[in-house]
């Protein structure tokens, strides 16, 4: 009877200072190795944009080869799904040692605001970055309170890709404004060609950003962000007819493919434009190994010619971060001419700095360079620099609603119901 | 008469067949897809058999997919086996040592088996990252065997409800106590029960996918998650996703073909009234 | 003595056990409930120690009447279509199959292993190998070139043709209908039993809820401002039918085990009535399968009202078209950082999981104690 009792508290004992112990010793590793020379990266980075990474992580060893760099990687366009993951271990306590954010409210609004950065200025003044960097995009990713992270690319938005031998046999030309693309378009589905090439979810967004910036013009483009004019205004009706003109004129199955099928579709012939951002240049030229300027060609997206709508990637220091002093020698690598010229021709995008060496990068990139430091600098909506990722999710459902809906009173309503949900009105 | 059921027989075993092919067809378009080389791999011949065979796709899986595998035995071999322990000694306690309330306690267990995760994830994660166990397989794991008590505590429990009170009692009068009677006609008659719930928590937990992406780091993702990303990515060549399936589904489709009867047995477990 | 011990022992054992059911199971939802309750979610919702203020059932309020909530909306039919045909189509198929089997055809045990083996893979596995199989242009589409027939346009994942629709504005009315008529049928079928006067009685609800439905509904407020148009989405096909697929096993083995309980005596005697094997299973084995069928119906609307790795696995969490509550409470929580609201959604699902299992394990309950 004894020895029942004394198995049952044995059997208590052991399962209870099982639990105890496994979190013990968890809890316990994960302080220790704070010097032991880990280095974990978290990024959407993968397919084409992967080898890009690559190098620069091997870079970083090269430089500290005692740190053994964990690349994290949770793929999903735009980083839709890297974004959510990302969110579940800050919350669980468990911050990668830096992460890719695109720079501007998206870090800001979340991040920022809930004090889990770690104000980067000293950095920028030890390496002298106040200088190498363009003012506005320092603005973009500052607050009152101090810099919040380290850009390393500089991507454009809003342009139009096309196949200059193409629109030579259909005869029709770049159009100069949206209003131009509506009337070559039925044209161009006269000879079977879909006039403009989309694709899934965000790809739409994405459009819409670039018919805004046509008809809104940059500086109602900005008024819209700072709260001075309205969604639901005349000028914010108007581009969501536009966009709904447009759309009679994309391929079908747009919700099906991918923004590479969308390019596909203008690289096989098949589809006359495309608007993406300038990461597919870095698709066609590297993956579909296509001459710049020869078998593919761009311009800005309609009526947007002399505006440059930006967006960057950017990384920064979470606090807490488990290895910090690696952290910070990733983020002095990251800004510097070194580590961003070596990563940007890869990636496809061009350097935030403004003395980087452009014979480094291929055509599309010396002209988007160009355009880049004597252009007028607009941020973007889909990719995070000018909202809130609260906006920016609800943003998705306004989309849905237009799309179930065609109603351009609808989602301007709704666009501007979201603004004031998230503070931007 | 004769003739009359031979047109029967034909009838049953054509449908038996179209329904076979039917079931088999997408595991043969994973296996031929997976042996292609990426090149070959088009819409328009997406039946067709792999002209040269392509091994590299498992070997490629492997690799992207080798540590997410490794994580998901370690999850479901140590989760696995504390649940089936708890389960055991539960089941015994709720068929064997019945006490005041004893059927309304396990009806409140059981209602434990049927919520919807989402419910408790977010307080489940807090929780997590105050135990100091977030991010990694310990606290995977601990989910997995709490929210696991329910369902092997049933299996048990209809086990040993159907070992006679008389064994019992006689061992009783023999002198025998808790876990005398545990030790000397429980556990020895449990064999099939153990089977049964290992099958079946292996099975579950291998398979887990919500908390996976949810609770852990990057490091510690199970194979659900790996796979997940491996086919999520956009400009992917379908043989990796292909193979990468074939790697996930291989110890679960391996116990399933060699111990079928137990699987199903653990199926309609969870589904016959307790 | 001995055995007063030992129940102390039993009860120390079992203990560990039930106090993590407590708090894992109905603390934890207690705890979501709370959250559901709260405004987290507005500012700084990610800071180490948010902030948090009750503010009632607002969150509710906006899921099923705000404005900008349609996709919840959308996403609550899906779910109840999502259930609706999984649970008809596995329990059909898996009939078929069962029935099939029955008479013990050779290579049975094969056929079986067949038919189960979906069953024992993951959603996400599933749903990588079907997203490829019905591929816009390829896979299941191109079946029908191989013998000469022109290819399937359908687009099984990504179609946005919606049937059987419904203006969200009616759902009271379309609500009391539906519960006026289950009245009806409840008067009717006493009235046939012979309680004539318990007939008549449960005419009243029915008259009422069907007087407000038609007439009275008029003069009560719009839930919404604009009309919104809900129904079955054509691009959840693709969904459903993997999700048959992988859960007819399951139907068919739950069936077969009580065909086989069917006693060879009750079989000859339906034989000797002069049944054929169709009259057998009609009149005879189905309605034996009953609590079969019970069982399964829970176990597959529980996992269909949950669904979330198969549908994150074919068309990933954007895909607002075959999008499901359980979705949309993963990408409110962690990407739109609106963990207030995504705990209601959490709430509602719950809510609806619980109206089909309480009642399932309060019969189950009574049936043990009886």
């Amino acid at each position: 009877m004894l020895t029942q009792k004394r198995i049952a508290l044995t059997v208590i004992t052991i399962l209870v200072l099982g639990l105890l112990g496994t979190s013990l010793s968890v809890g316990a590793s994960s302080h220790e190795d704070e010097l032991s020379g880990k280095l974990e990266i978290f990024s959407w980075w993968a397919g084409n944009e992967g080898p890009a990474l690559q190098a620069l992580i091997d870079l970083y060893e090269e430089n500290y080869p005692n740190v053994e760099v964990i690349n994290a990687t949770v793929t999903g366009g735009s980083g839709v799904n890297a974004k959510a993951v990302l969110k579940t271990r800050m919350l669980g306590g468990n911050p990668p040692d830096s992460f890719q954010v695109h720079a501007g409210q998206e870090l800001i609004g979340t991040w920022v605001a809930a004090e889990r950065m770690e104000d980067l200025t000293w950095l920028y003044k030890e390496e002298g970055w106040m200088d190498t960097f363009p003012d506005e995009l320092i603005d973009l990713i500052s607050t009152e309170d101090g810099i919040w992270s380290v850009p390393i690319t500089i991507h454009r938005s809003n342009v139009m890709w096309y196949v200059p031998d193409n629109l030579d046999k259909w005869g029709v030309e770049v159009p100069n404004s949206w209003d131009e693309f509506l009337e070559i378009a039925p044209e161009l589905e006269e000879k079977g060609v879909t006039p403009l090439a989309l694709g899934t979810n965000w790809t739409v967004n994405h459009l819409w950003e670039s018919v805004a910036l046509d008809v809104l013009g940059p500086d109602k483009w900005e008024a819209l962000w700072e709260g001075e004019l309205a969604f639901n205004s005349e000028e914010g009706i108007a581009v969501w007819e536009k966009l709904d003109e447009i759309m009679e004129y994309v391929n079908d199955d747009y919700s099906s493919l991918s923004w590479q099928q969308a390019t596909d579709l203008v690289v096989e012939g098949d589809a006359a434009f495309n608007v993406m951002g300038d990461w597919a240049a870095g698709y066609m030229s590297t993956v579909l190994e296509l001459e710049p300027k020869e078998e593919f060609g761009w311009a800005a997206s309609p009526g947007t010619d002399g505006v440059f709508m930006l967006l960057s990637d950017s990384f920064g220091l979470p606090k807490g971060a488990p290895h910090r002093e690696n952290t910070v020698a990733f983020l002095k690598l990251l800004g510097s001419k070194e580590g961003s010229d070596t990563f940007n021709p890869l990636k496809g995008s061009i350097s935030p700095r403004l003395d980087s060496d452009l014979s480094e990068y291929n055509v599309y990139s010396q002209s988007a360079a160009e355009d880049f430091s004597s252009d007028r600098l607009v941020g973007s909506l889909a990719h995070g620099a000018v909202a809130n990722e609260g906006f920016m999710n609800d943003f998705a459902e306004v989309m849905e609603i237009f799309l179930n809906s065609r109603s351009p009173e609808r989602a301007a309503n709704a666009a501007q119901a979201i603004a004031k949900q998230n503070d931007i009105q | 008469m004769l003739k009359k059921l031979n047109w029967g027989k034909l009838v049953v075993y054509s449908a038996l067949v179209l329904f076979s092919l039917l079931y088999l067809m997408p595991i043969y378009m994973t296996i031929i897809t997976a042996l292609k080389h990426p090149v070959n791999i088009s819409l328009t011949t997406a039946w067709k058999l792999p002209g040269n065979i392509n091994w590299g796709s498992f070997a490629e899986a492997y690799n992207t997919l080798g540590p997410n595998f490794m994580n998901s035995l370690y999850l479901a071999v140590s989760a696995t086996v504390i649940s089936a322990i708890l389960g055991s000694l539960n089941g015994y306690v709720f068929s064997k040592w019945k006490f005041p309330g004893n059927e309304i306690v396990f009806t409140l267990v059981l209602f434990g088996m049927f919520i919807p995760y989402q419910i408790i994830l977010i307080p489940l994660f807090r929780v997590l990252r105050q135990l100091n166990l977030y991010g990694g397989i310990p606290g995977l794991a601990l989910a997995h065997i709490v929210y696991g008590i329910p369902i092997t505590s049933l299996i048990f429990r209809n086990f040993y409800a159907r070992i006679p009170e008389s064994m019992i009692e006689s061992a009783q009068m023999d002198g025998a106590g808790f876990f005398g009677i545990y030790r000397r006609i429980i556990l020895p008659l449990s064999a099939p029960g153990f089977v049964v719930v290992v099958i079946w928590q292996f099975t579950q937990i291998w398979n887990e996918f919500l908390w996976g992406i949810t609770l852990t780091r990057h490091s510690a993702n199970p194979i659900t998650v790996g796979l997940a990303q491996l086919a999520g990515g956009q400009a992917v060549s379908w043989n990796l996703p292909m193979a990468g399936s074939l790697l996930a589904a291989f110890p679960v489709l391996i116990i399933y073909i060699l111990m079928g009867r137990y699987f199903i047995r653990g199926l309609l477990a969870g589904s016959v009234k307790g | 003595m001995q055995f007063k011990s030992d129940k102390i022992v039993a009860l120390l054992i079992l203990l560990p056990s039930l106090i993590l059911v407590g708090i894992f199971v109905y603390g934890f939802i207690g705890q979501t409930v709370y959250v559901s309750l709260t405004d987290w979610g507005k500012g700084a919702a990610l800071a180490k120690n948010p902030e948090m203020n009750l503010i009632g059932l607002k969150n509710y309020g906006e899921l099923f009447s705000g404005f900008l909530n349609s996709r919840f909306r959308q996403d609550l039919v899906n779910a109840v279509f999502y259930t609706l045909f999984l649970v008809s189509g596995a329990l059909g198929v898996g009939l078929i199959l069962a029935i099939l089997l029955d008479r013990g055809p050779k290579g049975e045990s094969v056929f079986r292993t067949i038919f189960l083996y979906p069953m024992s893979l993951s959603f996400i596995v599933t749903g990588t190998i079907w997203r490829w199989l019905l591929a816009p242009r390829g896979g299941i589409n191109r079946l029908p070139t191989m013998i000469g027939l022109p290819a399937i346009g359908f687009r099984w994942l990504n179609s946005r043709q919606s049937i059987l629709n419904f203006n969200w504005q009616n759902l009271p009315q379309i609500t009391a209908i539906v519960v006026g008529a289950a009245f009806l049928f409840i008067a009717f079928r006493q009235w046939r039993s012979g309680l004539k006067k318990k007939g008549l009685l449960s005419l009243i609800p029915t008259l009422i809820l069907l007087l407000w439905a038609l007439w009275g509904a008029r003069f009560t407020p719009e839930i919404l401002p604009t009309p919104e148009q809900h129904g079955f989405n054509l691009a959840t096909i693709g969904i459903i039918i993997t999700a048959i697929w992988q859960y007819s096993g399951y139907t068919m083995a739950l069936y077969l085990a009580g065909l086989r309980g069917i006693s060879e005596d009750l079989r000859e005697a339906a034989r000797l009535d002069g049944a054929n094997q169709f009259q057998y299973y009609l009149n005879v084995a189905i309605p034996i399968l009953k609590p079969m069928t019970m069982s399964a119906i829970i176990i597959l609307a529980h996992i269909s009202l949950k669904m979330f790795a198969l549908i994150f696995a074919m068309t990933g969490p954007d895909n607002a078209e075959t999008s499901h509550p359980a979705v949309l409470m993963y990408l409110t929580t962690f990407r739109a950082n609106n963990f207030a609201k995504g705990a209601a959604i959490a709430v509602v699902l719950f809510v609806m999981v619980a109206v089909f299992i309480v009642p399932y394990l309060i019969s189950a309950y009574r049936e043990r104690r009886a």
